[in-house]
């Protein structure tokens, strides 16, 4: 008996020993992991790391985009089995046109105000029509890893750079982070890194849009007024600010105000917004690019035209 | 014969990544979709010999972290996949794990891996409040445990099919 049980015990030791991971190989691992934190961390836009994203990217973007079309035909089907054939594309129809009517009217007070404050805005009124190079997002960003980015399956070769803005039909999406040669990272302004100049469309007030890092159609976004004798009015729409610089073009509609807070111990009013997109089904959309981009695809051009 | 399992091993993370992100987000809950490398991992720390685990666990992690559209500071993800094939390879034992203890190796792996991340993302200054963390790591590991029954087992057969002294035990 005591036999039995000393052999199966020293059983028990060889495999123990033969299954111990070996501490000298998982603290190099996790010493390689910090290495590559801190590579990461403190080499901030420029870090020793993005070389190597764009490597992986190259890899995988291709990869994603496949998958993405192989599994888009099975993700519509609840669609079709609601409504089925033409009266899904009557609904889709609609709904485009729905979206941009609400443009047209979200967007009329900021309008009208660029054009009566005529402060050479106008001149730039044909600049503001920019084109568009569409493309479908391939990937989305577990919300496990704590930021919201999507790939989306068009890049370098379809003329799209760093810092440009992402729309679609109902608004703002995002913008570029970076890009491959067939796809491109794009940072959603949920993110909670994502800040964008907003302005209020009937005020012409303007503030920071900061992400909530919340992709649930209740998440929102917050807006910090720069004035801040000034009290946002709910159901204002807010555009973006936009400037020669920055990442984000000028006068895409962000969203709408929903509550407004103010607090003697903050400097600044707060409101949160509901954005105008709906990132948890996000699908088409659009880049805006300079006029007379060569692109590997059709660019939809400011008038509407197909290029 | 290392250098193919080495390969499948690697596909199969490839494989786990790209569903991960093109396939899964259809049907996540407010974007929070199973963590497949992360069953991967497991299934290989509690089936292939320790030191290829670990390794594995960190290559896994590296891909995570590089693979659009991630946007995190890389190596994070490495950290916390080393750090789950290291406790997966640890309590594993020496018969064939039971359906019991593969799940709670999952949930426990899950969690421990989830919270890894989001510490070092509070560590290097993420602003987010700890219940907003701790919903999104509790919904992770449910998504990880239900999942358990369709990956694993057919990963530890391949695994173990790989790894010539486990096949013949």
């Amino acid at each position: 008996m005591a036999d039995t049980r000393e052999r199966r015990w020293r059983g028990l030791d060889r495999l123990d020993a033969r299954n111990r991971p070996p501490r000298s190989l998982f603290v190099a691992l996790l010493l390689a992991s910090v290495t590559l934190i801190t590579l990461d961390y403190h080499g901030g836009p420029d870090s020793a790391m993005e070389p190597a994203r764009r490597a992986v990217g190259e890899a995988f973007g291709p990869v994603e985009s496949v998958t993405a079309t192989v599994v888009r035909p099975f993700t519509s089907v609840p669609s079709w089995l609601r409504s089925q054939g033409a009266l899904s594309d009557e609904i889709r129809d609609l709904q485009a046109e729905n979206s941009a009517l609400r443009n047209e009217v979200a967007t009329a007070g900021f309008d009208r105000n660029r054009l009566e404050s005529y402060d050479g805005l106008t001149q730039a009124a044909q600049d503001l029509g920019q084109a568009l190079v569409p493309a479908r997002v391939v990937a989305v960003g577990p919300s496990q890893s704590f930021s919201n980015t999507v790939t989306i399956d068009a890049g370098s070769q379809a003329g799209i750079g760093p810092d440009m803005t992402v729309v679609n039909n109902d608004g703002l999406v995002g913008r570029v982070l970076r890009v491959t040669r067939s796809t491109a990272t794009v940072l959603l302004v949920t993110d909670t890194e994502s800040i964008v100049g907003g302005r209020v469309g009937s005020s012409m007030e303007i503030g920071f849009v900061h992400g909530r890092g919340s992709l649930a159609d209740d998440g929102g976004l917050d807006l910090r007024l720069v004035d801040d004798a000034v009290v946002p009015a709910e159901h204002d729409t807010v555009v973006t600010w936009g400037s020669t610089s920055g990442p984000y073009e000028r006068g895409v509609p962000i969203g709408e105000v929903t509550e407004v807070y103010s607090s003697l111990l903050e400097t600044s009013q707060r409101a949160v917004i509901k954005p105008f997109v709906n990132f948890s089904a996000l699908d088409v959309v659009g880049v805006m690019v300079p006029t007379g981009t060569t692109s590997d695809r059709a660019v939809v051009e400011a008038d509407g035209a197909l290029r | 014969m290392n250098r193919l399992r080495a390969l499948v091993a690697l596909a199969a993370v490839v494989v786990a990544l790209v569903l991960q992100v093109s396939l899964f987000p259809h049907l996540a809950w407010q974007g929070i979709v199973p963590n497949l490398c992360l069953l991967v991992v497991v299934a290989a720390a509690l089936t292939i010999d320790a030191p290829s685990a670990l390794l594995l666990g960190f290559a896994a992690g590296v891909a995570l972290d590089l693979a659009p559209p991630a946007d995190h500071v890389a190596g994070r993800w490495a950290l916390a996949l080393t750090v789950v094939a290291f406790l997966a390879a640890r309590v594993r034992q020496d018969v064939r794990p039971t359906a019991v203890a593969v799940v709670g190796t999952v949930a426990a792996a899950s969690f421990i891996g989830t919270s890894i991340f989001a510490l070092t993302g509070l560590l290097l200054g993420d602003a987010w409040s700890v219940a907003e963390l701790l919903r999104v790591i509790v919904v992770a590991v449910v998504w990880d445990v239900l999942l358990t029954p369709f990956v694993l087992p057919p990963l530890m057969k391949l695994f173990g099919r790989l790894d010539p002294r486990w096949a013949s035990a």
